[in-house]
């Protein structure tokens, strides 16, 4: 196995009695984009902070390419960040911001210039040098910031919340950007962000992160599909929500009884749960099938019919709310756009139906 | 409609006009009139530059004019190179209810009159002060040391006068540099000199500039500090100003002093705006 670039092992931080972060561990392999996902105040900058070493761990080790890092001053770390607001020098033009680690570190004055050039070329803006940094735009601001970091070739790139301050359009695009940008430099990156669609679209690995603790790491596509904690099944994506009994379970299917009377059948993918016990049951809105006859969604051993009471436009992401007939609470289906529920208005009756492979149970009041 | 605007117009810009023509520019006017007068008589006079003569071939006047800008210049430099850490430290590192306190700190002794401020010096500064006793006691002295009426007690009043001046702009510069930024530098590899350097002073410029001006304006003029901590041979210009006007009834030398005192001031702060790349608007606005 290749060495990981960036190792962090039982790593704690503790602010006098509240603990920050609280036996952190995990290993980000040379070349991927790790993010950390998490909701403000979760303890995902201290984590930041740690690594590029404004902070020192109450306890644990981190270390960057097998060495500790623990005792190396920031200024002397192989890693670089890009701050939430960038943080670039306003004093300087583009080029001397680029080129101020390298000075620095007393490369002649051809060198640097050279070097400025070619970053400037990669990142696509290959004139700007002279300018200064408050005649940018956001997404130029943004690339000059990673240039900045990248030029200085370090083994970690750290990047916290970089596209908070952007406009939804551009935020988009920089997503891309940035994946193609990590890419291009093949440098490892490590992402923090409350924003479950920059982590889910850019990285190989996520780690979600909540009170402190890794709630669970893997691939997007895990994360999202089976989450190993309420936490993770509430947190990323959208979700239907119910809580109830259990009342027989066979195998992985179990069937719950619904506050609200409804009887849903849903999976618990090897957790604890047995009857009796109280338990909350996650299904995401694309998960349900929707139907304009009770035969559409016969195969699927979830049904439910019931009216319109809401069309949430939203172009590809467009929902409706159903209220089942069978009671309890509105439901969030994802409305096809294929021109088959075009005329679909409120009060019409529709049926939806789910396999109980998509409803992930876990035990109430574990969030 | 707009007669109600013009109206208000007028009753917001009148005081200001007022203020500029009766308190500046007039008397500035008239200040230059009476420079110009040269008594040839006994209530006989006629325009000349006699008054600028006498100051150029003076030496007395001439090398106490050098003396107090070359001083005053000291002093500014002295105020910025100790007002520069303080207001760093209130801007950047001290936090909440230390900061506040810190700040007051600074304000505290311009409670009370310039006057009652350095009267505090000379008890501590002179023969039988505190300093001197001090000295004796531990054994440093064996007789009472006089520290007041030299310049380095002049210094010493016209830092401790200027101290707030300085530090006030100071500190509003820095508090407007973004933690992030000086991090930022650290991370790149930048160690606390070169920091300081290339991203802390080139943003605390406006800062530095506008503290130094009006830090050095007011020692320029100051009157009191050095006549009270330099004794009668503190050879200030102010000195010379009061003396010719109130001492010698000499009106016309006097304000031709004025003058000189005005230009030089003048000069010196455009210098030293030209010479830091700054605008009065950047610094004062």
């Amino acid at each position: 196995m290749t060495q990981p670039d960036l190792a962090c092992t039982h790593l704690t931080k503790r602010f006098g009695d509240t603990t920050a972060v609280d036996d952190v561990s995990f290993e980000v392999p040379p070349g991927s984009f790790f993010s950390i996902l998490g909701p403000s105040g979760c303890g995902k900058t201290t984590i930041m902070r740690m690594i590029a070493g404004f902070l020192a761990p109450s306890d644990g080790d981190i270390r960057i390419k097998g060495r500790s890092v623990l005792d190396v001053a920031p200024n002397k770390r192989p890693v670089n960040m890009v701050f939430q607001h960038l943080a670039l020098f306003p004093m300087m033009n583009i080029a001397d911001n680029i080129g101020y680690g390298l000075r620095r570190k007393g490369l002649p004055k051809p060198e640097i210039t050279r070097k400025v050039g070619e970053v400037l070329e990669r990142i696509g803006l290959p004139d700007i040098g002279t300018r200064k940094v408050d005649e940018l735009s956001g997404g130029q601001k943004q690339r000059v910031a990673i240039a900045r970091c990248m030029v200085l070739e370090p083994d970690v790139l750290l990047l916290d919340e970089p596209l908070g301050a952007l406009d939804l359009k551009l935020r988009e695009h920089m997503k891309i950007e940035l994946k193609a940008l990590q890419a291009a430099f093949d440098t490892t990156f490590v992402y923090i962000t409350h924003d479950q669609s920059e982590a889910l679209v850019m990285s190989d690995t996520v780690a979600v992160m909540n009170a402190g603790r890794f709630e669970q790491m893997g691939a997007a596509r895990d994360l999202y599909y089976r989450p190993e904690t309420a936490f993770v099944a509430g947190f990323v994506g959208d979700s239907n929500r119910w809580r109830g009994r259990v009342e027989s379970v066979q195998s992985d299917v179990l069937r719950l009884r619904s506050d609200s009377g409804l009887a849903l059948l849903g999976s618990r993918h090897g957790r604890a749960l047995s009857d009796g016990t109280t338990a909350d049951i996650y299904v995401r809105p694309e998960a349900i099938r929707l139907g304009h006859s009770p035969e559409d969604v016969a195969h699927f051993d979830n049904r439910l019919s019931g009216t319109v009471t809401s069309l949430l436009f939203n172009g590809a992401a467009s929902r409706i709310l159903m209220r089942p007939i069978e009671g309890g609470e509105d439901i969030e289906v994802a409305l096809p756009q294929s021109g088959e529920f075009a005329h679909l208005e409120r009060g019409s009756d529709v049926h939806v139906g789910w396999s109980s492979d998509q409803g992930n149970c876990f035990a109430a009041g574990s969030v | 409609m707009q007669a109600a605007q013009r109206l208000g117009f007028l009753l917001l810009v009148t005081p200001l006009l007022l203020w500029l023509g009766l308190l500046i520019i007039i008397p500035h006017i008239d200040m230059f009139l009476v420079s110009l007068r040269e008594r040839v008589g006994v209530g006989e006079y006629a325009t000349s530059l006699a008054n600028y003569r006498s100051f150029i071939e003076e030496p007395l006047y001439l090398m106490t004019f050098a003396r107090t800008a070359v001083m005053s210049v000291m002093a500014t430099a002295l105020t910025l190179l100790i007002g520069f850490p303080v207001a760093y430290y209130i801007a950047k590192m001290a936090r909440g209810r230390v900061r506040s306190a810190l700040f007051l700190l600074c304000l505290v002794p311009f409670w009370v009159s310039e006057l009652v401020r350095t009267f505090g010096w000379m008890i501590l500064l002179r023969e039988t002060g505190l300093f001197s006793s001090v000295l004796q006691w531990a054994g440093l002295a064996d007789a009472p040391v006089e520290m007041l009426y030299n310049d380095a007690a002049i210094m010493v009043g016209l830092v401790y006068t200027s101290m707030l001046f300085m530090v006030v702009p100071l500190i509003t510069t820095l508090d407007s540099l973004d933690d992030a930024v000086i991090e930022a530098g650290y991370d790149l590899g930048g160690s606390g000199p070169s920091i300081l350097r290339e991203i802390v002073i080139p943003h605390a410029m406006p800062g530095i500039v506008s503290g130094s001006i009006v830090v050095f304006m007011l020692s320029l003029g100051n009157y009191l500090t050095p006549i009270m901590l330099g004794g009668k041979d503190s050879l200030w210009f102010t000195e010379l100003i009061y003396s010719q006007f109130i001492v010698r009834f000499n009106w016309e030398l006097g304000a031709a002093f004025g003058f000189m005192l005005l230009i030089l001031s003048s000069v010196i702060v455009w210098g030293t705006l030209r010479l830091t790349g700054q605008t009065l608007e950047k610094t004062m606005g």
